[in-house]
């Protein structure tokens, strides 16, 4: 096991103490605590996060963080702020720890929860929030108190997980880390989510009304209800966006092992081509297309039959006008999927040149949509900066004077400047993310090795062909 | 007879919402204020409706809980209120056709059925509470407490209990689809957001009988969240399907299979399913199974001619499925696609049933396809009733003869624009 860094240690040690001294009030006897409502919610926060860790009917409950933070702050506005911590600790004890060390992590979830949950009672007592949930008129006047009593929950949760991540990572050399920092959790950030903890309190507070009424803890546990699968669907949400990001990864693999000595060059032209766009001041939704045009711009290549890919020697001009179809190709395989936006129109015109002499239009200029231009150069920088068969890699700076010579000709000169500013600043530090993800088509592609293997393989095949794209020269700058 | 039965629940909602307004319009409203609130709340709900309720069958979340949490109201903020079963459903039926006004100036007029079912579930819940309550003998028996609450969720569950009977009938008579996969369906719809809508129903209701109106806007809150989040998965979900089926594109585009031959034998796959029972969810994973059973035609050298691989030699037909079975896997789709994909080709006995479908499908659509069989679609299916000794299933080709007879698709793939 790893042993803890000391000042995390100290972190931790001082959690706990504080922990500690939030809950004692509550057990000292002859103080007024109501033991029933501090047990049922208790259970109610185990409960909750039992639901999550049992996966259910095997698609996973709802994730969160921490013990459902609503139940929590309910019990911030019904009871004293040492009980709501008390009622806390549980909830945080149960917490899973996917890392070790497993024990104290739990502890220190445990304690982080009971002492936001005590300071977020102080808070809710000097708003004057406990005053408006046992007057009539609970409505108008106890939001204010709940919301900045969610927030001040966040916030002490949030400087906590601060102060423990950097603790831990203080005394460790940074880069050279493998695996995941000591403690804290993985959602702990820089900045804190502070709009649902608004809401939580929200909910929180409902809670609490319905448990004041007459109609008691069934009402408060019906207004969970939908918050809690509002989590549950958001999971799913998450699943589905995370397969839609496989499929999309799919269809990158797939060019790449047809066509297999540009692996990789599907994501790297991605980079590349978000990091023009950065430059351009592009932001948001636009710069997630255009990164997204950038890893999709090939995907006509599976259009091309794969010997082609994989000739080795000079292509007829039969065969280069084949592949040079691929633009369109991949245009028309994604015409279907709204999202990609304009990131279509760049998936087909990435071949056309400023000068008018590209394919598939011969378009010039202006005519050619922005987000292609960047793609081109993205492209062509990828081509001459890694290694293909027929050439080696060339240095970055080389590559970029390459670019230069060509600004005006075949590439936009805004698009390479912009280039060369961020490369320079950030420099050039190419992702390679595809070759983990094939662990099955590589061992199938070892396998069937030097021999041209049969007929057909997997799609992991190698392939020694030239480059697809026609004749570098031609098709890219980044060609010999 | 199965339209029959739509048009007897329609009717008894359009003859109950007129007795309604005309009963509400000759004495007039009773509390007005408290009608006023729940309206907005109920036109609002509506106003938030989705313009595409497709695969949606809670359009209006928070219309519905709304409505049913103006049906279970007994008090506001501890003292009794008195409006009747009729002035329910007349506030409920103005609020809602109130709300829908602008998505009928946009042209997404809401099929009038869901406006019927709201009705009826309403009037339902409204008969049963009311009059029970208002006499004093509901409280008299079960107290102002939590059995209160107990009952008002049984009230409630029954009441969504008919409610999806209802649309499992009106559903099966618009489509002609088996009644029982239909109920299933929408009782596990009930499961999710209708779940939610019932309990912000009861929880509204009570919350105004404790802290008045103010509790109608901040109950509805959560509600407002979970139809966010089921916004999201739809719009993800949505996305994902036509990336799905641009990777089921490429093999034609390679020019493996014939134009379009993915998307048919898709939407007929579901047709199939659906007649054959399947559920939502095992309909969905076919639909995906069926959009990429060619994929494994990528990894070939050479394509096989025609891309059709009904008439390859069996082992040659298996090999390539396992391909597809391969890349299937890479795409996280569900592993269920993956097993399907692979075992399209096996003997039927072997298979999945969804496979059974798929390898059945693809072959009349091989066989009848462009080009294929002179004798065309009769023909091609004679040759499938002749292979059902061994490797189509026969329950699965006469289900094929049933929807093809009728000429429908049961669930099409979106067309991609242009």
């Amino acid at each position: 096991m790893r042993v803890l860094p000391p000042a995390a240690r100290a972190c931790v040690l001082g959690a706990v103490l504080a922990a500690a001294a939030c809950v004692t009030p509550a057990l000292r006897p002859g103080s007024a605590v109501p033991w029933p409502a501090v047990g049922l919610l208790a259970a109610l926060c185990l409960g909750c996060e039992a639901a999550r860790v049992l996966p259910l009917r095997g698609r996973g409950a709802p994730e969160g963080t921490g013990p459902f933070p609503p139940v929590v702050l309910a019990a911030v506005f019904l009871l004293p702020p040492a009980a709501a911590a008390l009622v806390a600790l549980p909830g945080g004890l149960a917490q899973p720890a996917p890392q070790r060390p497993v024990a104290v992590r739990r502890i220190w979830h445990a304690a982080q929860q009971a002492v936001a949950a005590w300071a977020a009672g102080r808070a809710y007592g000097l708003l004057g929030g406990r005053e408006a949930l046992a007057g009539a008129a609970a409505f108008p006047y106890a939001l204010l108190p709940a919301a900045l009593a969610g927030l001040v929950f966040c916030l002490v949760l949030t400087a906590l997980d601060a102060a423990v991540l950097a603790a831990a990572e203080g005394t460790r050399a940074a880069p050279g880390r493998r695996g995941p920092a000591p403690l804290p959790r993985p959602s702990s950030g820089t900045a804190p989510a502070l709009a649902p903890y608004c809401l939580h309190g929200l909910v929180g507070l409902l809670m609490a009304v319905m448990w004041h009424s007459p109609y008691g803890p069934p009402a408060a546990l019906l207004v969970l209800l939908p918050m809690y699968i509002s989590c549950w669907v958001f999971a799913q949400y998450q699943r589905e966006q995370a397969a839609h990001q496989a499929t999309i990864r799919a269809l990158v693999q797939a060019v790449d092992i047809k066509d297999r000595y540009t692996r990789g060059h599907s994501e790297r032209v991605g980079q590349a081509s978000a990091m023009i766009a950065r430059e351009l001041g592009m932001a948001g939704d636009r710069l997630e297309v255009v990164r997204i045009a950038g890893i999709l711009h090939d995907v006509g290549k599976l259009g091309v039959p794969t010997r082609l890919l994989r000739k080795n020697g000079p292509l007829t001009p039969e065969e280069r006008r084949v592949i040079e179809l691929h633009p369109e190709y991949g245009h028309e395989m994604v015409r279907g999927i709204g999202f990609l936006g304009e990131a279509r129109a760049a998936i087909l015109h990435h071949h056309e040149r400023v000068d008018g002499s590209g394919y598939p239009y011969g378009l010039s200029g202006e005519q050619i949509p922005e987000p292609a231009r960047v793609v081109a150069v993205a492209d062509a920088f990828d081509a001459m900066t890694s290694t293909r068969s027929y050439s080696r890699a060339r240095p970055v700076r080389t590559a970029l004077a390459e670019l230069e010579r060509g600004a005006g000709s075949q590439f936009d000169p805004a698009m390479v400047r912009a280039l060369t500013a961020a490369i320079g600043r950030h420099g050039w530090h190419p992702v390679v993310t595809s070759d983990e993800d094939l662990p099955a088509v590589q061992a199938a592609a070892a396998g069937a090795g030097p021999r041209e293997a049969g007929r057909e393989g997997p799609p992991g095949m190698p392939a020694q062909g030239r480059e697809a794209a026609g004749s570098p020269g031609q098709g890219k700058a980044g060609g010999p | 007879m199965r339209a029959l039965a739509g048009w007897a629940v329609r009717a008894a909602a359009a003859v109950l919402t007129a007795a309604a307004l005309g009963h509400t319009l000759w004495t007039g409203v009773t509390e007005p204020g408290t009608a006023l609130a729940f309206a907005a709340l109920i036109t609002l709900g509506e106003l938030a409706r989705r313009d595409h309720p497709a695969q949606d069958r809670r359009p209006a979340p928070l219309g519905s809980a709304g409505a049913l949490a103006y049906a279970l109201l007994g008090q506001d903020a501890g003292l009794p209120t008195h409006h009747g079963v009729l002035q329910i459903v007349a506030v409920v039926v103005a609020a809602a056709l109130a709300g829908i006004v602008p998505h009928i100036a946009r042209g997404h007029a809401p099929a009038l059925d869901h406006v019927a079912r709201r009705v009826l579930a309403v009037a339902f819940a409204a008969a049963c509470f009311q009059p029970l309550y208002g006499s004093g003998r509901l409280t008299h028996r079960i107290g102002q407490g939590p059995f209160l609450v107990l009952f008002l969720l049984l009230l409630l569950g029954l009441t969504a209990l008919c409610d999806a009977v209802l649309a499992a009938a009106l559903a099966g008579a618009r489509t002609g689809w088996p009644f029982g996969p239909l109920l299933r369906d929408e009782l596990r719809a009930q499961l999710g957001i209708g779940s939610a809508i019932c309990a912000t129903g009861v929880v509204m209701a009570l919350g105004v009988a404790v802290a008045g109106l103010w509790a109608l806007p901040v109950f509805s809150v959560p509600l407002l969240l979970t139809q966010l989040s089921f916004h999201r998965v739809d719009a993800v979900r949505t996305t994902y399907r036509q990336t799905i089926t641009s990777l089921a594109r490429a093999t034609e585009i390679a020019g493996c299979t014939a134009p379009g031959h993915s998307r048919r034998v898709a939407a007929l796959s579901c047709a199939v399913g659906r007649e054959l029972g399947l559920s939502e969810r095992e309909l969905t994973v076919l639909e995906y199974a069926a959009l990429m059973h060619d994929i494994g035609q990528l990894s070939l050298v050479d394509p096989v001619p025609g891309g059709a691989t009904a008439e390859l030699p069996p082992d040659e037909a298996r090999r390539i499925a396992g391909l597809g079975g391969e890349v299937a896997r890479q795409t996280g789709v569900p592993a269920e696609v993956a097993v399907i994909v692979e075992r399209q080709a096996d003997p039927y006995r072997e298979q999945p049933v969804a496979a059974r479908i798929v390898r059945a499908v693809n072959a009349y659509d091989d066989l009848a396809g462009a080009g294929g069989h002179p004798g065309g679609p009769l023909a091609a299916l004679e040759r499938l009733r002749l292979g059902t000794g061994h490797d189509y299933q026969p329950e699965v080709v006469e289900s094929l003869a049933r929807v093809l007879a009728r000429g429908g698709r049961g669930r099409v793939v979106p067309a991609p624009p242009g």
